[in-house]
């Protein structure tokens, strides 16, 4: 392992943080509450989401504590149900969904595409205020007795057969799509309306790139979801029929419904993890991204694909037997973008000067990770296979090893490469790398013996299973305490950092991108002057160039 | 020299030779090509008239054919309000790309969850 | 003020100037200070509306998949349940809107044209056809309510069980045959959706009225006449959109079989 570091910065003894700043510009909590600065919205998000991840967290710990042994002796399965069905809601719905967007995306956009702030920044601020409430809304319905139906909502559960806070959290999660919506909306205008004069769409930083797909998504599919649930509080509150049998309405419709904005909603959580990726691997290579023209067109494609892929979910629901060849073949083709992308971020490894700081380090987990639990997508992509695999932990694990070891993993990349730019400090090297590890352990054991707990028929959502199962699912809860701990492990020390991290200077990565030419933390405004760009993305030999011909001032 | 030909980016803020009077109307003329009270009227015209037409038409029997022309003239509605009242017709690529993906979504969302219940009933196999 | 920037333009670049002197202000008062220029201010905020309304296309369009797929398995149900719906209110609604959308499109064409009197006028007219539209929608809703066609609500199947027993419309229609009891009870799934989608429409309605009431007040201090249209343009975008959801809602819900 190599001890080089690409790392350089400001010569500690003399450094100070710059006195005007995003964060030192105005003070007192109404500044922050009424502001307009989209770096100080992500800010807001970062502090809400990672304490709405520490809840679905914890949720999780219960789950893994219970399936400690076979049976059902930690809580009652009716608890149960509300232990996992509120781990997934806010786990996809208060973190995944607006994970890198919001926080990165909102703090990063207008700074790499050289723009003074976002296109529309009350409707960011709304954006903010609305996730909140909708979080309000479900730590409220999570007291008061939460829904047990899993994360889906299926009908006519959900409608007809529980007495769970269904309308509470349904319309919670429509609040929540608003927000995502209207970021979503936000950044679309920006990238088509907001860039400096000179960065054309391919001289984009592929971060960009992915957001741009992700929110077309979030703009297209969230209002589907949206109707749906009000769909089914207008079922449950007024019986209107559509998803009761009885009636004559179809509890499929409800599927299909949910589904075409939920397989979409995935392709949200992770297109911009893998944005973050592209500009990880391509700073910690020294290289340009392989095939710059190839990954972009590859987001803009999984984010068409997206959209016709949604009856995967519902193979063994009572639909025709013909549409699931149509969607088996259309979800195959799905998942050639992705691996496009996979193919790309190792050519631009290959032959480059790698480094291992803890970004880095990130990314390769993310590329082992994410690749396992797409190729274990397509198993569940071809209906003979999924037949046998689907509602079983074969699935739980596929959408983990995506989900955690693929978006979260890219998140803590992301978080740790743009924290210097964020708070004007480096974040302590040796720790974070130590947690990198472990978290990659933690995952691995957590994780993996549920691909075979699936195989061998286990299925998910149930408190008791078999006692032949107990072996792996002690593995399992093992390697969650291990996660745990290194989850928990960035929070500390990101926190310390704060005060106590070094001073980090403008580009302690010496990356190329915008956002790297300007102070750490960024002034209110950005950029003093509007940059004009005339060099392409990635390009590192022109910023040699930059670096011989200029000093840089304070 | 800095690159002042990109009309939709940002110019550098407080450049020489940049005159902008406040009270130039014309800012909006490259956008809002101001459309005529005649066409709006001509349009408001059609569109009561042709409700008339579906109404009328509704009474008649067309068999399977009375939803095709029911939905064919409200498609064509929509399409006047959508060109001549939401100025679609003066507007940019872009607007029209932006309304034409909405509305291509909304077909697959039809198409293919009707590609479920159109098939269920096609037998085992 | 750092100049780290010259490093970020060419060698021949403009003396970086200071932002924030207000000075020299170069733009219109309601130009929004990230923005570079009135168009730009412009073009973006109609680009975002549009996007807006890209999304209640996908909204209502989840309502309108629903409808296609119950129409088709219960056409007969759906036939005898839009004989009870008022073909004269339906009709008058969507003459109410397009008038609405026309009286909307001139206020849009004032607001261009500067003529504040005139767009006041548009906007009230406009105001007023809104509200006449909601008070035809309460008095159809009022009547499903009296006839037991609300979903759920003591829902009564009688009318197409027996169709004998409700003269109204079966002195219009005298040749609807009685629907079988299963059929009949289908006709709850489309009252549901009638109310799911009229309601929804209704709702966008009263919004679209309430934003027109502030703008009304708004265009009397000629905050629109100035030449800062973007508002009123937005609006019209959304208020055309309500419309044509209408357009599509009249013939599917009203129109679906008249015929004998």
């Amino acid at each position: 392992m190599s001890t080089d570091t690409i790392v350089r910065l400001p010569d500690q003894s003399t450094a100070r943080l710059p006195k005007v700043n995003f964060i030192t510009k105005e003070n007192g909590l109404l500044s922050w509450l009424l502001t307009g600065d989209h770096k100080r919205i992500a800010t807001l998000y970062l502090i809400s989401i990672t304490f709405f991840f520490a809840i679905g967290g914890a949720l999780a710990g219960l789950i893994r504590l219970e399936l400690l042994t076979p049976q059902s002796d930690l809580m009652s399965t009716d608890t149960y149900n509300k232990v996992f069905s509120m781990h997934g809601i806010i786990m996809v719905f208060l973190f995944l969904v607006p994970s890198i967007p919001a926080t990165l995306g909102n703090f990063l956009m207008p700074l790499m595409i050289g723009a003074k702030d976002l296109a529309l920044p009350k409707i960011n601020l709304l954006s903010w205020y609305l996730y909140i409430i909708a979080g309000g809304m479900i730590l409220y319905s999570m007291m008061t007795g939460g829904v047990d139906t899993g994360w889906t909502f299926t009908v006519p559960l959900s409608t007809h057969y529980v007495n769970t806070n269904v309308i509470t959290t349904g319309l919670a999660i429509f609040v929540a799509g608003f927000s995502s919506v209207f970021t979503g909306l936000n950044f679309i205008v920006t990238i088509h309306k907001m860039r400096a004069p000179g960065m054309t769409w391919f001289r984009l930083p592929l971060f960009v790139w992915s957001n741009y797909a992700a929110s077309i998504l979030m703009v297209l599919g969230t209002p589907v979801l949206a109707i749906t649930l009000v769909l089914v509080v207008l079922e449950r509150a007024f019986g209107i029929g559509v998803f009761d049998p009885a009636k004559g309405g179809d509890p499929i419709l409800f599927q299909h419904l949910f589904w075409f904005y939920s397989h979409p909603a995935v392709y949200i959580m992770i297109l911009p993890g893998m944005g973050v990726i592209s500009e990880v691997i391509s700073t910690f290579s020294r290289k340009r991204v392989f095939g710059y023209t190839a990954v972009a067109f590859s987001s803009v494609a999984i984010a068409v694909f997206a959209f016709f892929v949604w009856e995967h979910h519902m193979f063994i629901m009572g639909v025709s037997n013909y549409s699931t060849l149509v969607f088996s073949l259309l979800t195959m083709l799905v998942a050639v973008p992705s691996a496009i992308k996979i193919f790309n971020w190792s050519f631009t490894l290959y032959k480059g000067s790698i480094t291992f700081e803890t970004p880095m380090l990130y990314s390769f987990g993310f590329m082992g990770l994410f690749t396992i639990g797409g190729l274990t997508g397509v198993f569940l992509a071809s209906t003979g296979t999924d037949i046998h695999l689907t509602e079983t932990y074969f699935i739980v694990a596929h959408f983990h090893f995506v989900m955690v070891g693929g978006m979260l993993m890219a998140f803590l990349s992301g978080i740790h490469f743009w924290w210097p730019k964020w708070t004007g400090r480096m974040y302590p090297e040796k720790i974070s790398q130590l947690a990198a590890l472990i978290t990659f352990i933690g995952f691995n054991l957590t994780f993996f013996p549920q691909f075979i707990l699936g195989m061998l028929g286990m299925p998910r959502r149930y408190a008791a299973y078999p006692p032949e199962f107990q072996v792996l699912n002690v593995f399992s809860t093992a390697g969650a305490t291990i996660l745990g701990i290194g989850y928990l492990l960035p929070i500390l020390y990101l926190t310390w950092s704060l005060k106590y991290g070094e001073i980090a200077g403008d580009n302690p990565w010496q990356a190329t991108g915008l956002e790297w030419q300007i102070q750490s933390p960024p002034l209110t405004e950005n950029f003093p002057e509007i940059p004009i760009v005339d060099y392409e993305a990635y390009d590192y030999e022109w910023l040699e160039r930059k670096e011989k011909e200029v000093t840089r001032v304070g | 020299m800095s690159a002042h030909n990109d009309s939709h980016a940002m110019q550098p803020h407080g450049g020489t030779g940049h005159d902008h009077d406040p009270n130039e109307q014309d800012v909006h003329d490259t956008l809002n090509h101001v459309v005529s009270p005649v066409i709006y009227i001509t349009v408001a015209a059609i569109l009561l008239v042709l409700t008339g037409v579906t109404a009328a038409v509704s009474f008649v029997d067309l068999g399977v054919f009375n939803a095709v022309v029911a939905l064919f003239i409200a498609c064509f509605k929509a399409s006047i309000v959508v060109l001549f009242f939401m100025h679609v017709k003066y507007s940019s690529k872009l607007t029209k790309l932006t309304l034409f993906s909405g509305l291509f979504l909304f077909c697959v969302l039809i198409a293919l969850t009707l590609s479920d219940y159109t098939t269920r009933a096609w037998g085992r196999w | 003020m750092s100049d780290s920037t010259t490093a970020l333009h060419g060698p021949h670049s403009d003396p970086p100037v200071v932002h924030g002197a207000h000075t020299a202000h170069e733009h219109p008062p309601y130009q929004r200070h990230h923005f570079a220029s009135m168009e730009q201010q412009v073009d973006t905020t109609s680009f975002a509306m549009w996007l807006f309304l890209l999304t209640e296309i996908m909204f209502f369009g989840g309502l309108f998949c629903s409808y296609l797929i119950f129409r088709n398995w219960y056409y007969p149900a759906f036939v005898a349940a839009s004989h009870q719906l008022s073909i004269k209110e339906g009709t008058a609604n969507t003459a109410v809107l397009i008038v609405s959308s026309f009286t909307m499109a001139m206020g849009v064409w004032c607001a261009e044209t500067r003529r504040k009197g005139a767009l006041v006028l548009c906007l009230c007219l406009t105001f007023v056809l809104g509200l006449v539209f909601l008070g035809i929608k309460y008095d159809e809703y009022h009547e499903k309510y009296e006839k037991h066609h609300v979903p759920s609500w003591h829902y009564s199947t009688k009318s197409f069980t027996d169709p004998a027993s409700d003269p109204e419309v079966h002195n219009a229609y005298p040749d609807d045959k009685p629907l079988p009891l299963d059929m009949a009870r289908h006709t709850e799934v489309y009252f549901g959706l009638y109310f799911a989608m009229t309601g929804m429409h209704a709702l966008h309605m009263i919004i679209g009225i309430s934003i027109l009431g502030f703008m009304i007040f708004r265009a009397r201090a000629g905050a629109y006449t100035n030449g800062h249209v973007t508002f009123v343009n937005n609006f019209g975008l959304y208020w055309h959109f309500v419309d044509i959801v209408w357009i599509f809602l009249y013939p599917l819900l009203y129109l679906i079989s008249r015929h004998a």
